[in-house]
């Protein structure tokens, strides 16, 4: 059974739909500015944030922006624009979400919402009702690799026979809770995030959210398949990577083993690429492991920065259009190689024939995912 | 895909109201006034866990860390046993702890703790355990979704074995089952089975 990676839609700083998205990366154009915050010695930090008003006059299209929070009209919308080009029973259709934190920023003050809604449950109800979606939701939150393993979940359920479509749909935001913890690590870096490169200094945030049809069924002729995924927790440390890149390795192969393929074959690699010194270590270091050093590889991060449980489904669908495209798409802010271990980085535009693409994810408690993205024609 | 085969509660463990209770019987159980943290506290030396990472986590990791030393006790289970959980309130009580620190100083020590799947981490540390983890949030506890998935997992050839469950915990307020669920046993991991081990403290 092929399951089929299909419509999709991204709402980022770079733009309100994948093709505008996607434009922009093509240009160079990164959504990471300096923002004031009084947390910072020098009076504030680089991350990717949506433009509230822009948002706003974008969501009135469809409902009432003071009646929902920022993050509901971002992922609101991005359901909204797979669902305008296709026709779907709703009564039947999956309906999976991925956040890290959904509205952690009404905890405190929850403003003119009720208590709440600051919940991951009130935050899938909402989406639930807004559509009129019949199946009970399926919420994973699985830090860093949520909006990835997002779409292997709407995948096994699919196999497993629970629906034949599923929407899934994944948001986070860049919140000063969330600020303010990656700064008590000393995590965040002083200029846009530089993946994989000597003078990195650690992660800008960033915000986004973003939907895509996954299905059994179907529809054009430019499908993608996701033909191979796994998850292999490191069992090493909450908070830092493996330094052996042990999980990542291991999520590689198994992805491998299920889509039937090897390593050589895969044409494109989207790694994680958070800026890090260590993520971006241990990321090389099971690359080579798993024989993948050859293979052109970027980060989407110093376009988007790290947008948490977004990131994940943002860059699946960025690697299925990759593939669609034939276009390999520069790792943004790359200067020069600070890994220990060889991997071939992306420097430029590129047009190339591409079939097949491993995209990579890792996430603190130890989590790792691999997922195999195959042209189906 | 083999889609026959049968799969047993290999084990379950249910901590509610001050007790812990292995399948149906009740194994430990402490005076129902005592307080959330010293129930943490006295559950820790009763049970002889000897695991000083323990006193760094936070509470729900302890639970979880309670209930799968429990449940994992003398048990076979192989390194590919998969973490399927599930809760309400996800990071909950730690969430508020950061935010309420975001005024002063805030610790990475507690904003870790801030994501539900860290007890997923927590567990495949303890255990070994280098395998598929996932964490779902639901309005209640949901047996379709463990079963589903689980079964989902075990006839793919992703896990030999599953650790499933529902860790709930908020306002200090806990509620927890977890199952290991594997070829071996007698109950059959049906979700009438599981939502019945669930029901059973709740009556």
């Amino acid at each position: 059974m092929d399951i089929l990676l299909q419509e999709d839609s991204i709402i980022s700083p770079l733009g309100f739909s994948t093709s505008e998205n996607i434009k922009a990366i093509k240009a160079g154009v990164s959504g990471l500015h300096f923002h004031e915050n009084s947390r910072f010695l020098n009076g504030g930090f680089y991350a990717g944030i949506v433009d509230k008003s822009l948002l706003a006059e974008h969501f009135s299209k469809i409902g009432d922006s003071s009646k929902f929070t920022k993050l509901e009209q971002m992922m609101l919308l991005s359901i909204q624009s797979v669902l305008n080009n296709n026709q779907l029973d709703l009564s039947e259709t999956g309906l999976v979400i991925s956040s890290t934190k959904g509205n952690v920023d009404l905890l405190g003050d929850s403003r003119n919402f009720s208590k709440d809604r600051a919940s991951l449950i009130s935050l899938a109800k909402i989406i639930q009702d807004f559509f009129g979606f019949k199946l009970q939701p399926i919420i994973v939150s699985n830090a860093c690799v949520s909006g990835g393993l997002a779409v292997a979940i709407a995948k096994r359920f699919i196999q497993v026979g629970k629906f034949t479509d599923a929407i899934v749909v994944a948001g986070d935001l860049v919140t000063d809770f969330v600020t303010s913890g990656f700064q008590s690590f000393q995590a965040l870096s002083a200029t846009p995030c530089k993946p994989f490169s000597k003078n990195r200094d650690g992660i800008s945030l960033g915000e986004a959210a973003a939907a895509i049809l996954v299905s059994r069924r179907e529809r054009k002729a430019n499908n993608i398949s996701l033909v191979g995924d796994a998850t292999v927790n490191d069992a090493n440390h909450i908070s830092g990577p493996s330094r052996t890149g042990e999980g990542l390795y291991k999520s590689i192969q198994l992805a491998l083993k299920e889509a039937k393929l090897a390593a050589l074959e895969i044409d494109y690699l989207s790694a994680h690429g958070t800026a890090t010194l260590f993520n971006d270590e241990m990321e090389a270091i099971a690359f080579n492991r798993a024989g993948l050093e050859h293979v052109p590889v970027n980060s989407f991060k110093g376009f988007y920065g790290h947008t948490l449980g977004a990131s994940a489904l943002i860059e699946t669908i960025l690697t299925k259009h990759s593939l669609l495209n034939n276009e390999l798409y520069p790792s943004l802010n790359f200067e020069e190689l600070g890994v220990s271990k060889p991997i071939n980085i992306i420097d430029k535009l590129e047009k190339r024939e591409l079939k097949i693409a491993l995209k990579t994810a890792s996430g603190f408690g130890g989590c790792n995912l691999a997922m195999i993205l195959k042209k189906a024609f | 895909m083999d889609r026959s085969k049968t799969y047993f509660i290999t084990n379950s463990i249910r901590i509610k109201n001050e007790k812990f209770l292995q399948k149906k019987e009740t194994i430990l159980s402490f005076d129902p006034e005592i307080s959330f943290p010293q129930f943490l506290k006295d559950s820790y030396k009763k049970l002889e866990l000897n695991y000083p990472k323990y006193h760094k986590m936070d509470s729900l990791c302890k639970l979880g860390i309670l209930g799968a030393s429990l449940l994992l006790k003398n048990q076979n289970f192989t390194e590919d046993t998969a973490l399927v959980f599930s809760n309400r309130s996800s990071s909950h009580d730690i969430d508020l702890k950061h935010q309420r620190s975001m005024e002063n100083i805030v610790s990475p020590a507690v904003f870790v703790y801030t994501l539900p799947n860290i007890v997923l981490g927590e567990i495949s540390i303890k255990y070994k355990l280098q395998s598929e983890n996932v964490f779902f949030i639901e309005d209640k506890f949901n047996p379709d979704l463990l079963v589903d998935y689980s079964e989902g997992l075990l006839n793919s050839g992703k896990a030999t074995s599953v650790v499933c469950g529902w860790l709930e915990l908020k306002n200090d307020e806990y509620d927890v089952l977890l199952c290991l669920v594997s070829n071996n046993g007698k109950i059959p991991f049906t979700k009438v089975n599981l939502e019945e081990l669930y029901r059973f403290e709740n009556e």
